[in-house]
């Protein structure tokens, strides 16, 4: 109870120190909005709907773009993880694809996909594979060898040594991974949503942006912040879940 | 070098592993150099040598994680092994990890064998919840449900402490005294392997120097003059010279 007492102290000063600073006049207007015009600004989206919109249309386009690319670099984490050959055939690429900011991808991805639903579908899912990879191949490498030494004395080849033994040990850095992915999907929704789009919430961006709204952009801001939280306990909630083992760890 | 010759032990053989001629070099440094074994079936032997001698080396070879580079293996078909480390799947429960590879019908086994080792009811446990010891009685329960042949023993008591070592070695004793497997022991406590078996060899330079049959009625008493008598012979071919006993 302390814990959550604490954790949400920071974030209930700095509302309310925006809350005062607006309300007394010491925050002007056009430097941040105040929070009963960001409130207006979301009441205004709810009511017409387009909050909702905008929200499912990102997420789709997320949600897919991750489910893509995750899933890829979950694929390529493992294969590298676990044999020479497939450490040796894409770690290599994957390290030169690391090294490139996935935004210096825009313009090659338009001129083939053009700007439509591909382009940010394929965008996104590139900026998602990158760090699923990368801790993927991680975790993997990191299973203790003596463990899968033995349970390949044991008899356990292929598939069911991968998903029984070495995909549950690396368990905590592949949701690391998801966790990592999903904040960067964002970076890669408001990059693909600023071109050619008519909804979703890096739309919203661009929007603010153009009219110089400031009650929007704060209101985007926000948005983020939930997501970012609510992304958060969506992971917590799956390690909890996928990882029933490591609750009753203690400490000896 | 002549190709290894590696095969399988006749079930009716008296013998469980019969190892002639054993070569294996890593790199520049030979470890095996003409290993001549025979284990009868339900032998406890015990194989001492100080630390690199290779005495791992060639329970690996059977256990068949390395190659020879030269000799003859045979040994009988089921084998398994007990590492010095539990080696145990954090991410399944107990009885999972003692049924590991088998099919479900080894459940009730898997059970049973929890239960021999002292574990009755843990099966639902996760690895993590269990002390050093715990562990390594589940990875025996993991070797004994398997019905080994040969039970590949590989420093098994090394990284316990001194009072659940005792308990551990006592459960091994009591286990292979009633399943009758023969038993390669790779340790290099001398008093342990005077303990339990029922024959102690002495890895050096890549032979075995010495391979000596204990013959002491169990319980063994550390104490007894015969006892400390092999004690000093293993003890001398190890390069260790003990202090004059009185």
């Amino acid at each position: 109870m302390l814990s959550a007492g604490v954790r949400i102290g920071v974030p209930l000063l700095l509302l309310i120190a925006w809350w005062y600073g607006s309300s007394s006049g010491r925050i002007p207007p056009d430097v941040l909005a105040a929070p009963s015009s960001v409130l207006g600004a979301l009441r205004e989206l709810i009511a017409t709907g387009q909050l909702t919109d905008y929200l499912l249309a990102s997420a789709h386009r997320a949600g897919l773009g991750v489910l893509v690319g995750a899933g890829i670099g979950l694929l390529l984490g493992v294969a590298a993880g676990i044999s020479a050959l497939g450490e040796e055939l894409v770690d290599p690429t994957m390290q030169m694809m690391r090294a490139v900011p996935f935004l210096a991808l825009v313009p090659l991805f338009i001129s083939w996909f053009g700007v439509g639903e591909t382009f940010k579908i394929v965008l996104i899912a590139v900026s998602a594979a990158i760090p699923m990879y990368t801790y993927t191949y991680l975790g993997v490498r990191n299973v203790d060898r003596k463990v899968v030494e033995a349970a390949r004395g044991f008899g356990l080849r292929g598939h069911r040594l991968a998903l029984g033994v070495i995909i549950p040990s690396a368990l905590p850095n592949i949701l690391m991974a998801m966790r990592i992915c999903l904040s960067v999907s964002l970076t890669g929704l408001i990059a693909a949503e600023q071109i050619g789009a008519t909804e979703g919430i890096g739309y919203l961006v661009t929007l603010a942006q153009q009219y110089f709204r400031i009650d929007y952009m704060v209101l985007c801001i926000l948005i983020y912040a939930g997501l970012g939280l609510i992304f958060d306990g969506a992971i917590r909630l799956v390690e909890r879940l996928a990882m029933p083992w490591r609750r009753h760890v203690v400490a000896r | 070098m002549t190709e290894p010759t590696i095969g399988e032990q006749h079930a009716d053989d008296d013998l469980a592993v019969q190892i002639s001629g054993l070569h294996k070099a890593f790199g520049a440094k030979t470890v095996l150099s003409g290993v001549d074994l025979e284990i009868r079936r339900g032998e406890f032997f015990a194989l001492l040598g100080p630390s690199g001698t290779g005495k791992t080396t060639l329970l690996r070879i059977l256990a068949g994680l390395e190659v020879p580079d030269a000799g003859t293996v045979l040994a009988a078909r089921r084998r398994t092994t007990v590492y010095q480390e539990p080696r145990l799947i954090p991410a399944r429960k107990v009885l999972a990890n003692v049924t590991l590879g088998l099919p479900a019908a080894a459940r009730d086994p898997g059970r049973r064998a929890l239960a021999e080792v002292g574990l009755d009811g843990y099966g639902g446990a996760w690895p993590a919840t269990l002390s050093g010891g715990e562990a390594q009685r589940v990875a025996l329960a993991r070797a004994l449900v398997r019905d080994p042949e040969v039970l590949l023993l590989d420093e098994p008591f090394a990284a316990l402490d001194a009072l659940t070592r005792l308990q551990m070695q006592e459960l091994v004793a009591e286990l292979c005294e009633r399943h009758r497997p023969a038993v390669v022991l790779v340790t290099h406590d001398v008093d342990e392997a005077v303990r339990l078996a029922d024959r102690v060899a002495v890895l050096r330079e890549g032979t075995l120097a010495v391979d000596q049959t204990i013959d002491l009625p169990h319980p063994r008493d550390r104490n007894s003059p015969s006892f400390v008598d092999h004690r000093r012979l293993f003890l001398s071919h190890l390069g260790v010279v003990p202090a004059a006993s009185h």
